[in-house]
């Protein structure tokens, strides 16, 4: 099957500053794949260059078919675009606002199911500027989709929230999905790839330097580890073998009449993998 | 207006593939979604039609938007009808000699006229136009299937026709609190539209100057307010220093309001006056190319 966007040796330079080193990925029809790594690593670059605002330096990209930097505006009505800080006219309601936008499209989405799947039927006519953070966030989802496009882009969309907010964008996000929409999501939370995204890619200075499934990521990274006290002092096991070490170590303890205290048994976190990811020495 | 988008470049091309022309939808053509092209054989038509549609659904929404921002509606649309009424209740029934004798009402007229536009066209236009490039909308509308030139067209459109509607109020108010009379509507309402014209121009060509929505009301004022007080807007400049006279001489306004008093105090036609009609064009033409060449959609700070 095509993909719905490819992305091959694709590189950016602002000045002598090289934002992009050669960035490859694919992402199928129908997934949430997430564009993760820290501030600066080069993620608003790439979805800007995906979304036709920002001219790549060189590199093959390849978006719902079409080169993004000369696409055309029916390319525009299939995608979708959230950017990372929220944009919308203050003064119109949010039923105003989606009725604005929808306007544009050819087929768009009728407004009031927009305004159900973003939970802000309660909201319906109220203005823009009277809105929570959370709230305008959902009404940029809503706004992204009222098109009914087939791929969206979401530039850290839930950056700023408390969790309660960022659990509703997150099941929003997630109904999207459901939709069959396939979804670019930037981010620099963990958790928000583990929640939501099918696939990951791990960006740092300009590159890709990991990518796959959330549990491939998380396999790939170093052993289990097992650490307990002993006169005061930690001691750290990493093992591939968790269950047989654990056993020694419980049974020398037992035959000892010993208590391991602070035991614990660690699987790497994706946070873990992340972090020995992006704080690896530059080369 | 829009940022250039370079022409295909590097795009993954296969021999068969060729990029759909009729309706520019960037699609890349292979086989079975050639017929694409060939179903929308009457392509041309139907996008001129959707394009059409898609202006005037931008412009409604537009004066929508206008009536909504009670802000500027005050600062562009009720602020200069309310300084004609209170200048012209100062000095509405007074003869200004240094001015060949006109009622003061009269030449006051055309002065606000003149405020009017610059108001309407350059300060109103620029300041919400900085403030939604700055806080994202401009930008996340060009993500949007609406063409740049509905979107800018509209928004011009819309400034226009707020000024016809404060012009009106102004000459309905001068007829009747002040009993000012105009000739030539005709030659008055194009000399009226080409001002606004020009400064909606220049509007758009000062955003460029302009990088943050805090610093844009204090830019546009510093600019707008001595610029009409230069210019003779509120009062005869007549006994201003010459270095004041030789700066008003320099801006389009003072020929704007010239033009106006010309034609609905002094019973002449536009047509009879090329020289100020081409200072007035020729600063509108250099608005609109620097807009054109300079504008951006994308917010400047950060």
């Amino acid at each position: 099957m095509t993909p719905v966007v490819s992305v091959r040796g694709l590189t950016k330079s602002y000045g002598d500053f090289k934002a992009l080193k050669g960035v490859d990925f694919e992402i199928r029809a129908g997934e949430v794949f997430g564009l993760l790594g820290p501030n600066g690593a080069g993620k608003t670059t790439t979805i800007e260059i995906l979304e036709g605002y920002r001219r790549r330096d060189a590199g093959e990209v390849e978006v719902l078919g079409a080169d993004p930097a000369a696409a055309g505006l029916d390319w525009r009505g299939r995608i979708g675009v959230v950017l990372q800080s929220s944009a919308m006219y203050e003064n119109l309601t949010v039923a105003e606002q989606l009725a604005q936008f929808a306007g544009y499209y050819e087929h768009p989405r009728p407004v009031d199911d927009v305004i159900e799947l973003i939970g802000l039927e309660e909201k319906r006519d109220t203005r823009a500027r009277r809105l929570s953070g959370g709230q305008r966030r959902r009404l940029d989802l809503g706004l992204a989709l009222i098109g009914d496009p087939e791929l969206i882009f979401l530039d850290e969309p839930t950056t700023g929230f408390d969790p309660g907010a960022r659990r509703r964008a997150w099941e929003t996000i997630r109904s999207l999905s459901g939709l069959g929409k396939t979804i670019l999501l930037t981010t620099h939370y963990l958790d928000e790839v583990e929640q939501l995204a099918d696939r990951v890619a791990v960006l740092r200075e300009g590159r890709i330097v990991a990518s796959g499934t959330v549990q491939e990521l998380v396999g790939g990274a170093p052993a289990t580890e097992i650490r307990y006290r002993r006169n005061g002092e930690v001691v750290v096991v990493e093992t591939d073998e968790p269950t047989r070490v654990l056993h020694e170590l419980t049974e020398a303890a037992i035959q000892r009449g010993e208590e391991l205290d602070g035991l614990e048994v660690r699987r790497p976190s994706l946070e873990e993998v992340y972090l020995s990811l992006t704080q690896a020495e530059p080369e | 207006m829009p940022p250039k988008r370079p022409r295909r470049q590097g795009i993954a091309c296969d021999a068969a593939a060729r990029p759909c022309r009729l309706c520019r939808c960037g699609r890349l053509l292979r086989g079975a979604a050639a017929k694409h092209e060939l179903e929308s054989e009457s392509g041309d038509d139907s996008r001129r039609r959707s394009s059409m549609r898609l202006f005037r659904h931008e412009l409604r929404s537009q004066m929508r938007l206008y009536g909504r921002s009670r802000e500027l509606a005050f600062f562009t649309f009720a602020l200069p009808l309310i300084m004609f009424f209170l200048l012209g209740s100062v000095y509405g029934n007074d003869r200004i000699k240094s001015e060949g004798n006109v009622r003061g009402a009269d030449y006051l007229l055309a002065g606000m006229l003149g405020y009017g536009a610059i108001a309407t066209g350059f300060a109103g236009l620029s300041i919400m136009l900085v403030i939604r490039r700055e806080s994202g909308i401009l930008k996340r509308v060009r993500a949007t299937p609406l063409p740049a030139w509905a979107y800018v067209v509209a928004l011009l459109c819309t400034t226009l026709i707020a000024f016809s509607l404060e012009a009106i109020c102004m000459i309905a108010i001068g007829r009747i609190f002040f009993h000012t009379h105009v000739h030539n509507l005709f030659s008055l309402a194009l000399a009226l539209v080409l001002g606004a014209a020009a400064f909606t121009a220049l509007g758009l060509a000062l955003t460029v100057l302009i990088k943050s929505s805090e610093g844009s009301s204090a830019v546009v004022n510093a600019i707008y307010l001595p610029v009409s007080f230069l210019s003779g807007a509120f009062f005869s400049p007549h006994s201003f220093p010459s270095a004041l006279k030789a700066i008003a001489n320099a801006l389009p306004l003072v020929y704007m309001i010239r033009l106006v008093r010309d034609i609905a105090i002094h019973n002449q036609q536009i047509w009879n006056r090329p020289g100020d009609v081409a200072v007035i064009a020729a600063w509108g033409l250099a608005g609109a190319i620097i807009a054109a060449r300079r504008f951006r959609w994308e917010p400047q700070e950060g």
